[in-house]
């Protein structure tokens, strides 16, 4: 709803009162973005009271250093997601790393291997959630309701053509879940979709 | 967001390769294509400078796309293992078998195939076109890396967890950060109980679909006479909400919510009529939105609003006011209230409040119901006032003991003859106890005075004014 057309007007003046320290600021931050970074955070960690932690960490770190987010290099929104991946595969690499160090089995590649797959489906998710509603209906009905692209246009209301195009532009968009650039800065958050 | 830049960014995305007009980019072995996507599709091009300009789509600028090392030859994708549901087959080798023995096989453009791909990816084409496409990959190198990305793609994808936060989540967070960073405009404790309650009926709602909104609640409260019923529908609900909620906002000087329509009358219910009257009909779940905006700029702003001193405004409910930070946690108490009544109504469950919350919302009621009692005893519904104790104001009275139990419990002395006077152990004519949900549905007039679960020693006749005096601090 609200939450994709926020205008950067919002992000910047909520910022401002995150400085100020206004507490019901706190808790319209809250109402935003809890959905996002708890669902990310489960995502990475597989876990409900990690993620419940990463949600914590997540929104003390933007209550202590609201000066840290700069709405010139995008939306508060992508920035909450990008620190919200930051920290959740921190902790999944600790905990990993961790359990490696007792001699759980796994290797060091193995390690590596889960983080990425879970970083990826991090992405993905931030992916799905953010881009435009047409796509995302497009590939809901094709995907999860089982419809054939003719159908999903039919439900649509809109030509078979289109459909065919969407379906394929929103998997594209979904494949660059996968381009991860330097380790520890994922992409896909700053500024897409 | 149509943002013609990014999607020009897109069109250098490499997803458009051409046909290989000599096949020498056909498959040998196990498939080593040569990538060869120096052309561009000037179809495609335009399909995709009309669409929804995705900032940062695929920034994949060196024409090479297969998303692998050129020492890793791309292959033909298989297809995907992830069909969750078991819903229509995905196409086995033994159907392009067939459909390759088939006499007149689909006969497209490449133009067509690669439109094709995302649909054929997800397997939601026809039998015949699925058999084109899988034709088609075997010699076009640049469809073949396309239809191997996008089916990884489908694999990403996945039926999304139910999402409920726990809901007691919020408050912890909240209260971890305030304590990092004490904060220098804090949420007044008497309106944390509504800033609370409106998370969680924004939470209830979160996932709400059509049916939801439109299903069917019944209105319960009690007047003079007995149990009032008004049908409406869940956005009716928080229709009401905005529309009595708009009174505090009214007080506020921030906007009403209603406009000129308050001219329709001042009390909660005239105003939640006309609302109904004159809004969209059936109201529907566009009505969350304008709710939620107002809860938080009535939290917002009472957090800049001083509570005390000639400043503090008083909040109208037509037939009576009362001060801001009670009419806050009146509004507190309505949002759980309703809240419930649109669990129940969709069958979800509903927690109450904090206890700390619970407990300010009863010694609200607990402070008006002295109030209440006079009313009655007006309108001969209460019986008369024992006038030996009438007495001076802030003199103590006979009195009642309230006694709530549990989590945000308490004691409260209610006076009995007279609202100027004070609450008085020594005159304790009457004990009741019951415990804080229990009495917030008497308060709500969800339970009919003579039906809750009370324990009672004393005057019966001081316990029944009582009890129905708390029922009739509900209304619509």
């Amino acid at each position: 709803m609200t939450k994709k057309d926020a205008p950067p007007r919002w992000d910047r003046k909520m910022q401002q009162r995150l400085a100020r320290g206004e507490a019901a600021a706190l808790g319209e931050l809250y109402d935003r973005f809890a959905s996002l970074v708890h669902g990310l955070a489960h995502r990475v960690l597989g876990d409900e009271r990690a993620a419940d932690g990463i949600t914590r960490d997540v929104f003390a770190h933007v209550w202590e250093h609201p000066e840290a987010y700069d709405p010139k290099q995008g939306p508060l929104r992508s920035w909450v997601a990008t620190l919200t991946h930051r920290l959740a595969v921190q902790r999944l690499r600790a905990t990993e790393t961790a359990a490696l160090a007792q001699g759980s089995g796994g290797s060091a590649e193995d390690l590596e291997r889960k983080v990425r797959r879970a970083s990826v489906a991090a992405r993905a998710d931030y992916i799905v959630t953010s881009m435009p509603a047409p796509l995302r209906a497009a590939l809901d009905l094709a995907y999860f309701q089982r419809r054939d692209y003719r159908q999903t246009a039919a439900d649509l209301g809109v030509t078979e053509d289109e459909a065919r195009r969407r379906l394929r532009l929103g998997l594209q968009l979904l494949s660059t879940a996968h381009d991860v650039g330097a380790p520890g800065a994922p992409p896909g958050y700053g500024g897409a979709v | 967001m149509n943002d013609a830049g990014s999607a020009d960014r897109f069109d250098h995305g490499g997803f458009d390769g051409e046909d290989d007009p000599d096949g020498k980019n056909g498959p040998t072995g196990e498939g080593d294509f040569e990538d060869k996507n120096d052309k561009r599709d000037e179809q495609d091009k335009a399909e995709q400078q009309e669409g929804y300009g995705i900032p940062g789509g695929p920034a994949n600028d060196n024409g090479n796309d297969t998303g692998q090392g050129p020492d890793q030859p791309p292959r033909i994708p298989m297809p995907r293992a992830s069909v969750e549901d078991g819903g229509r087959p995905l196409p086995t080798l033994e159907d392009l078998a067939q459909a390759a023995a088939q006499p007149a096989p689909l006969v497209l453009e490449h133009r067509v195939l690669k439109s094709l791909l995302g649909a054929w990816a997800l397997a939601a084409c026809s039998p015949d076109e699925t058999a084109a496409v899988e034709e088609h990959l075997g010699d076009c190198g640049s469809c073949a890396d396309e239809a191997l990305r996008l089916r990884e793609a489908v694999g990403l994808l996945h039926q999304p967890e139910s999402l409920d936060l726990d809901p007691g989540l919020r408050t912890r967070v909240l209260d971890g950060c305030l304590d990092r960073r004490p904060p220098r405009i804090p949420v007044p404790g008497w309106a944390a109980p509504y800033d609370a309650e409106a998370a969680r009926l924004d939470a209830l709602l979160q996932d709400f679909g059509d049916a939801e909104w439109h299903a069917p609640v019944r209105l319960r409260w009690f007047e003079d006479e007995g149990p009032m019923t008004r049908r409406t529908t869940v956005a009716g609900v928080i229709a009401h909400l905005l529309s009595v909620d708009g009174l505090v906002a009214a007080a506020l000087g921030l906007g009403d919510p209603l406009g000129d329509l308050a001219a329709a009358g001042p009390t909660p219910r005239a105003r939640t009529e006309a609302y109904w009257r004159t809004s969209h009909f059936p109201p529907n779940r566009s009505v969350r939105s304008p709710w939620r905006e107002q809860t938080h700029d009535l939290v917002r702003t009472v957090s800049f609003t001083s509570d005390s001193g000639p400043a503090r405004p008083a909040v109208s409910y037509g037939d009576f006011e009362l001060p801001l930070r009670d009419a806050m946690l009146d509004r507190a108490f309505e949002c759980w209230v309703h809240a419930e009544d649109i669990a129940e109504a969709v069958d979800y469950p509903y927690e109450p409040p904090a206890p700390r919350h619970m407990h300010r919302m009863i010694d609200l009621a607990a402070r008006v119901l002295p109030a209440a009692l006079a009313q009655r005893r007006r309108t001969g519904l209460a019986s008369p006032a024992h006038g030996r104790h009438l007495g001076v104001a802030g003199e103590p009275g006979r009195s009642l003991r309230l006694e709530i139990e549990g989590l945000g419990g308490g004691e409260w002395l209610i006076p009995l003859d007279s609202p100027a006077a004070v609450g008085s152990a020594e005159h304790e004519v009457a004990h009741i106890a019951l415990d804080g949900p229990e009495f917030c549905r008497l308060a709500a007039g969800h339970v009919p005075p003579a039906e809750a679960a009370v324990g009672q020693v004393g005057d019966r006749e001081a316990i029944k004014d009582v009890l129905f005096a708390a029922a009739a601090l509900s209304r619509m």
